[in-house]
Formats: structure tokens, sequence, C-alpha cells
């Protein structure tokens, strides 16, 4: 069977040869139009004429329409300015010009927000926002002092030790009381509005809720995300009160341990047959085997399945090596690799050692 | 006698059978220790040996590492082992290999993990590490309270 294998391939390998390599010259009725930003190129050349019956014919057909566009497009990549990167012996780079066709979307275009309270009475009433400067004279302090915060102008107001009763109003009010509790409801007032502007999509952090009227499925989310943005991954969070407790991490089923006492001499055989599996160097399991055997009886059933095309598929399947990287292959040397005596259960919590297999 | 392993409380101890039964009369949450500890299961599940294993594990060991007088001191430590320190190393040992590390007197001093594999190091330059340290001798004076 091998034999056979050598020879076919040995045989196609002088067949390859002796074919001479494909032009790299390629003849088309209209020149292709090229947007090198982007690597794109643009064939408006009638298509070869395809009709749905020839499948074969028509997949090389293809196939060739590809490899010429392609090399056309690679001809124009190597006409660039080119430098070599990272020094003298680093890969040579070509330098791509802006892209001029403009790809679509990927997002819908974001709706326009909808005006917040202030712009809408500002609109209203005409009013228009006037550069303010940072610094005001002072007249009682002789300097310039900044217009609110930290030694404004004009004094703080909260830090007053004397306010006039103004006329008309009742000479038994707490001034200062008064004063307090109308900053208050300015700060509430103001308050209130910003969140009636976020929750009317005002401001650019819209779509969330920033309090109440949230779903039970987005703060279930959020509360998830929360937990495991965290240096370990959530491992070590703590539950909140009212959260339910998390869900086991084997769906439940419970590790079965053998008892602590129980038959000794039945647990140093155990462990003696781990050690030699551990200490030999070929893989004792037949499992592999076993796993090789039911993939090939797989592909056997596959190509017998498809019937006409048998003859191809046992081609390719005797033409992939043995280190390949095929789906079936990978699986293979996964199987292979698996450490001996993974599906052992060990003796009351006895895990395998890992790491430091001294 | 005949020994076993035990789990208790995320550590491994290898106890005769004759301790272990006196040992069951004793409530678990008092239990501190019983027999050797051979290491513990962090808590992401992987096993870590520790230094009171080394007298039953190097006479067992297939890679070994021996240090030179110089570096052995700095080993006792804790620290690593350079390439400059190397002394000889086991044939074939393959990379993040479990060794025993030994001075050049053949005493043992500790478990390391090679950080190259024997080919590399001989290509490798003296400052570069080529074993991790895991555990040595020193431990029992420097961590003499949390030994087990």
């Amino acid at each position: 069977m091998a034999a056979l294998c050598v020879e076919e391939l040995l045989a196609r390998a002088e067949q390859r040869a002796a074919e001479p390599h494909p032009s790299v010259a390629v003849e088309k009725e209209l020149e292709l139009e090229f947007d090198l930003g982007n690597l794109l190129a643009l064939d408006r050349n009638v298509p070869p004429s395809m009709p749905r019956a020839a499948g074969a014919q028509r997949e090389s057909r293809l196939r060739s329409l590809a490899r010429d566009n392609t090399q056309l497009l690679v001809a124009q990549l190597w006409g660039l300015p080119a430098e070599r990167a990272e020094g003298a012996t680093g890969p040579l780079v070509a330098q791509l010009p802006e892209p001029s066709y403009r790809l679509p979307r990927e997002k819908p275009l974001p709706r326009p927000r909808p005006p917040t309270r202030w712009e809408q009475f500002a609109r209203l009433k005409g009013i228009r926002r006037r550069k303010r400067t940072s610094l005001v004279w002072d007249e009682a302090a002789k300097q310039w002092r900044r217009r609110w915060g930290y030694e404004r102008a004009g004094g703080d107001p909260a830090r007053d030790w004397l306010i006039e009763v103004p006329a008309g109003a009742d000479p038994n009010e707490d001034q200062f009381a008064k004063r307090l509790r109308e900053k208050r409801e300015k700060v509430a007032r103001n308050e209130f509005n910003r969140l009636r502007n976020i929750a009317r999509g005002a401001l650019p952090g819209r779509g969330l809720h920033p309090t109440g009227h949230q779903s039970r499925a987005e703060l279930g989310r959020a509360t998830q995300v929360a937990r495991v943005s965290t240096a370990s991954l959530g491992r070590f969070q703590p539950r909140l009160p009212k959260e339910p407790p998390a869900p086991p991490p084997r769906g439940g089923k419970k590790r079965h341990f053998e008892p602590l006492l129980g038959d000794l001499a039945a647990e140093r055989s155990r462990q003696l047959e781990l050690l030699r599996g551990l200490g030999s160097k070929k893989p004792p399991l037949d499992l592999t085997r076993a796993v090789n055997k039911q993939l090939r009886e797989e592909d056997a059933q596959a190509a017998a399945d498809k019937g006409k095309k048998r003859g191809q598929r046992g081609k390719r399947g005797r033409q992939r090596p043995g280190g390949g990287k095929g789906k079936k292959g990978g699986a293979r040397r996964q199987q292979q690799r698996r450490p001996a005596g993974r599906k052992r259960k060990g003796p009351s919590g006895n895990r395998r050692l890992d790491g430091a297999g001294v | 006698g005949s020994y076993c392993f035990r789990l208790h409380k995320d550590r491994v101890y290898y106890v005769s059978e004759r301790i272990l039964k006196v040992a069951t009369s004793i409530p678990g949450d008092k239990l501190v220790a019983l027999g050797t500890c051979f290491g513990k299961f962090t808590k992401t599940a992987k096993f870590r040996l520790h230094v009171t294993a080394l007298d039953y594990l190097a006479p067992y060991a297939k890679y070994k590492v021996w240090v030179k007088p110089g570096a052995e001191q700095s080993f006792l430590y804790g620290n690593h082992v350079l390439k400059s320190g190397l002394g000889r190393i086991t044939e074939n040992t393959a990379q993040y290999q479990g060794v025993v590390v030994y001075s050049m007197a053949d005493v043992p001093l500790g478990f390391g993990v090679a950080a190259k594999s024997t080919q590399d190091c001989r290509k490798v330059d003296p400052m570069a590490i080529v074993v991790f340290h895991q555990a040595d001798v020193g431990e029992y004076v420097r961590h003499e309270e949390t030994l087990t």
C-alpha cells in the first residue's frame, strides 16, 4: 500500500516538472480598474459564459479567471514604491496609496439626538453662547479673582457672617436657612433636569438608564459583566446579598471519592499501575487506536456515499501526509498526546501530579 | 510499613497507614497536618510541590540539575539558577520539565522547573535563567512558620 503511494507521488512529481510554468502575461479586452489602497481590482470585462450544467468546467474557468485577475493586481502592487522594513534584511514593504473606493458603513448612521431642555429654551429665546473671561476684577480685594470657585470675586455667599433682611421680608425668618434651602432646591432641580435629559436621550451616552427603569434582564447582564471584569475574571468574587448562589461548575454532579480507610491494598495496586503508566514512554491506552479506527471507518463510509467521486477522494486521502494539519489529523494527534492517567479516578482526592513530574 | 497519600484541606500528605487510622479520630477542622506534606493544591487547582517532599522524591528523580558551589547559596535563598551557575544537567531534559536540583557533592537542594531544554541550555548566554526555583532546603529556615 505504501509502495503504491510512493510510486504515484514520484510519477506526479515528474509530471509537474515536465510541465512549463504558467505564463505571467494576461490578456484582457478592457483594462482593470485598480484601487490599490483597498487592494481592489475591478474587472469590467464580460465574464466567460458558464452554463450551470458543466460543473467541473465551471470550477476550472472560475479558477483561471481568479488567477488572471490576481496576477494583474499583484503586478500592479509590484509597481508601487517599496522600502525594506526593519533594516536591510527585513521584508520588502510596498507603500499603498490612499484608498479611493468608499466601503459601506458597518453600522447604521447614528440618529440625531433630541436637544436638552436648556437648548430648546435658548433656541426659543434666541440666546447665544458668549465667551466669558475666566478672571474677574474684584474691586474690594483689588485683584483679579476667578469667576466662581475658591476665592471667587465678590466673596463666597455661603460663608457670609451677615445677611441683611431684605425690605418686605418677614423679620423673624431665618435668612441663612432660607439661603441654604434655596441652594438645595436649585441643586435638586438641576439634577432632575439632567436626569430628564438623559431619559429623553439627549446626552451622548444615551440608550442607558442611569437609575430605575432598568429591566431585570439588563441588570442581570450588567451584574455579569461587572463580575467578570476583575483581574481573576470573577473567580474569587463574592456574591451580592440577594444574588442566587453560583451554578455548580460541573452541572450539579458531585465528585465521587473513595472512603478514607477503604481497601488500602487495592489503592496501592491502583497507584502503582498509575506510576507504571506514567513511567513508560508509549501511551498505555488503546483508546487512540480505537478512535483512529473509528475515524477511518467514517472516512470510508463518506467515500462510499459519494459514489462516483470515490476515486478522487481516495487519492486525496492518500496524498495527505502523516503530520497533516487537517481536522482529523489534529484530533488524532490530540488523542495521542493526552497524558496517561486522565481517565482514571484516583483514590480519595488524589489528583494527577501536575507539572513537576520528577 | 505501608504508606499512602491523603488530601486534607488542599494539602497532600504522605502518611503511614497506622498513623492514618489514628488520625481519623481527630475532627477534621482541628487536624493541622499528618505525616509528611508533599505539596498543596493552589486556589486555581495547580499542584505545588513543597520542600518537605525532597527526601522522598530525590532518590527517584529522573531529571537532575547540578549547581556550582557559587550559585548554590543563591538558589538556597530562593533565586532562580542562571546559566553561569549550572554545573551539569541530565541529557534529554525537556523544557518546563520538573527537576531535582543537586549541589556538586550530590546533596539534593530542592525542586525546580527546567526553563530551557538541555540543548537550549548549551546555546543560551550566561545570564539567562535555566532552572526556575520551586522549593529549596533553605525554606526550612525561611518559612518555618508556614511549613507543615
